[in-house]
């Protein structure tokens, strides 16, 4: 008895049984890991390194070993957390906004995204620890009496603010992700073999029986965090650009920020799910489970999300010629045109053209072409969040403490170094834990999958298609687009 | 202490739900149902309350939000007035981003201590089941016996006509 819809694409294609999901996402996770995946670790590994390289001679010898100067003293290490707190929010979209709007093929992606989310609010919140110089004292951010009485934090500011956005964001996105993967661990455990494994995976199951009343609750628990989730998720980058928003620097002073960066958050976010995706589905043979359909929705996505950012670009340049305002505008046409004119043209040209291509049919579900496009746009992310950032800070009102800012190799190696361990984190991640959501993706197999591998739409369609016209020979076939 | 178990495997949630159905109106308590994945409906057919979560799920959003707003109007308006930027000791519109991350981070956190709490789910080394595929492909009905000997034939032959493809009786201590 299965139920296939004449203009719905199945979510999971390949005749997949209960049975089925679960023998090819445990699989992964029981079998000896592969060559390619250690190759992958050493990599990351390799790069971790160097981010504890980074981090040393950063604590060590203090900030000075980047390449701050007195005018653009936020450069990279903003950027970098901007850009990660950025990456994560595609995991929290698909995970509690697209539940709400019942979307239900978020299912095969949102264990995997929200893995990506709470990895890259780890890498995020290494910058502005690093940056404190003394990373021991960073818990003087939290509202806790100072040794000398009563002297609390400054509530007014938004860098608090971000303290207690990311802090809230970065836990209810673990208990969140967590909640949802023990039915998961639950059936590792019932299938595991050895005894280190099933001890581990009983630990992590919390004792989980998947009995009637625990999905009753646990289901409205999904809900409920989904729910507090999807304003969340906008709140923090919201609050993010009011880290730059409250200011009086031009260039950062803008209302349009707070919508501009949640937009622009989701577009980073999606391309780097998509880049992760595209290697897992191949390295983990998930095919079936992500398949192109998955991959073109992900697309339209990071093409709506890119063009929103396209708008709010082209509108601050409106809005600081309408402002009057003669160094709001000096400030832009020093974007444009300044020193940093091809840190400008990287991010247009990343985030606004490139996107637009998804437009094409051919582009969006060719899996080459995504690749390359989702990196690009993680590249023009990263440039939009450094043309705000030291384009507005290295001319200011001053003419004579105007100054380039130029990158120090630790700097580097911060940057490259939390991309070592957020693979690093990743790739475990997608070794000893189940990387699709078995449970979700059992209770949409029923409804949705297809009669096997020779599918075929017309013959499942049969009810609704539409007629041969009157007159037209009885063995004509019924053509018709399956994707309109 | 030890129970035994009349348990049913079926192998589609709809003959499992006609199943619980029927069963339950034949007079039989179901001692509980266990399957890989939330099933639609099977909250009615087994009479299970609608949870009322939600209802505390409001109260934690509140707590947070109380204490959020204690905390700043105390601190900063109370404990230890500072003057920042000219604006009053107690100004509202700034407290506002704080105040609606504690509501979710209270509610949230609230919510997955409660449920574990309730649910009784804790780390433990070692976790008894009725029947290992019900975390992988089958709908598994336990069923309580009690002592008459005859009983699980008679509960074998109600789950076998309501659609079980193989019915087992099963001991558990300390379930």
């Amino acid at each position: 008895m299965q139920h296939v819809s004449a203009v719905r694409e199945p979510l999971v294609t390949g005749g997949k049984t209960l049975h089925d999901v679960t023998q090819d996402i445990c699989y992964q996770v029981e079998a000896k890991p592969n060559i390619r995946w250690m190759a992958a670790l050493s990599v990351a590994l390799f790069f971790l390194g160097v981010f504890f390289y980074s981090v040393y001679r950063t604590v060590w010898y203090g900030i000075g070993e980047w390449g701050l100067n007195k005018t653009v003293n936020w450069a990279w290490d903003i950027t970098n957390f901007v850009w990660w707190v950025g990456i994560g929010h595609a995991g929290t979209l698909i995970s509690a906004v697209l539940l709400l709007f019942r979307q239900k093929w978020r299912s095969s992606i949102n264990r995997a995204a929200e893995a990506m989310t709470i990895f890259a609010v780890i890498c995020a919140a290494m910058f502005p620890v690093l940056h404190m110089g003394r990373p021991w004292l960073a818990f003087y951010v939290f509202p806790l009496q100072n040794t000398l009485g009563s002297l609390w934090v400054n509530f007014n500011s938004p860098l608090l603010w971000d303290v207690f956005a990311i802090s809230t964001y970065f836990t209810v996105s673990l208990v969140f992700w967590y909640i949802g993967l023990i039915p998961d661990f639950a059936s590792i455990r019932d299938r595991a073999k050895g005894t280190i494994a099933k001890f581990s995976y009983s630990m992590l199951s919390f004792g989980w029986k998947g009995s009637a009343k625990a999905w009753s609750r646990y289901e409205t628990v999904s809900l409920i965090l989904a729910g507090v989730s999807t304003p969340l998720v906008l709140s923090v980058h919201t609050i993010v650009s009011m880290d730059f928003a409250t200011s009086v620097v031009p260039g950062w002073h803008t209302t349009i920020f707070p919508p501009y960066f949640v937009a622009g958050a989701i577009f980073s976010g999606f391309a780097m799910v998509l880049t992760l995706m595209l290697i897992t589905r191949v390295v983990f043979r998930l095919e079936d489970y992500i398949t192109l359909e998955h991959i073109a929705l992900m697309n339209k996505i990071m093409m709506v999300t890119g063009s929103i950012v396209g708008v709010a670009y082209i509108t601050e340049f409106f809005i600081a010629w309408y402002s009057q305002v003669e160094f709001e505008q000096y400030a832009f046409i020093n974007r444009a045109t300044g020193p940093y004119w091809w840190a400008y043209a990287s991010m247009m040209t990343c985030n606004v053209i490139t996107p637009q291509l998804v437009w094409f049919r051919r582009v969006r579900y060719s899996i080459p072409l995504t690749f390359i496009l989702s990196i690009i746009v993680n590249i023009g992310m990263w440039f939009e969040r450094f043309v705000i950032i030291v384009t507005s800070l290295h001319r200011d009102y001053l003419p004579s403490s105007w100054a380039m800012f130029s990158p120090s190799i630790i700097d580097i190696g911060l940057y490259v170094g939390t991309l070592g361990l957020f693979f690093t984190l990743f790739l475990l991640f997608a070794k000893f834990f189940p990387v699709i959501n078995m449970a979700e993706v059992k209770t949409i197999l029923k409804y949705t999958v297809d009669n096997g591998p020779t599918y075929n739409p017309q013959k499942a369609a049969h009810a609704h298609a539409p007629q041969p016209a009157i007159g037209a020979p009885a063995s004509a076939p019924i053509t018709y687009n399956k994707h309109d | 202490m030890t129970k035994r178990f009349a348990v049913g495997i079926f192998e589609d949630e709809d003959v499992l739900l006609h199943a619980v159905e029927n069963i339950r109106a034949a007079g039989v308590k179901i001692y509980d149902v266990f399957s890989p994945y939330p099933v639609h409906g099977i909250d009615d057919a087994l009479g299970i309350e609608r949870s009322r979560l939600p209802i505390a799920a409001f109260f934690f959003g509140m707590t947070g939000l109380a204490f959020a707003l204690w905390l700043q109007i105390y601190m900063l308006g109370f404990d230890w007035p500072m003057i920042i930027g000219g604006k009053p000791h107690i100004a509202l519109p700034a407290f506002i981003p704080v105040a609606f991350e504690l509501t979710v981070f209270f509610t949230c956190h609230g919510m997955a201590i409660t449920f574990f709490t309730i649910q009784g789910l804790y780390p433990r080394p070692k976790v008894p089941v009725i029947d290992v595929r019900a975390t992988d492909d089958k709908f598994v009905m336990a069923i309580e016996l009690d002592e008459t000997s005859s009983q699980f034939s008679r509960l074998t032959q109600l789950l076998r006509e309501n659609g079980a493809s193989e019915v087992n009786q099963k001991e558990m201590t300390n379930n």
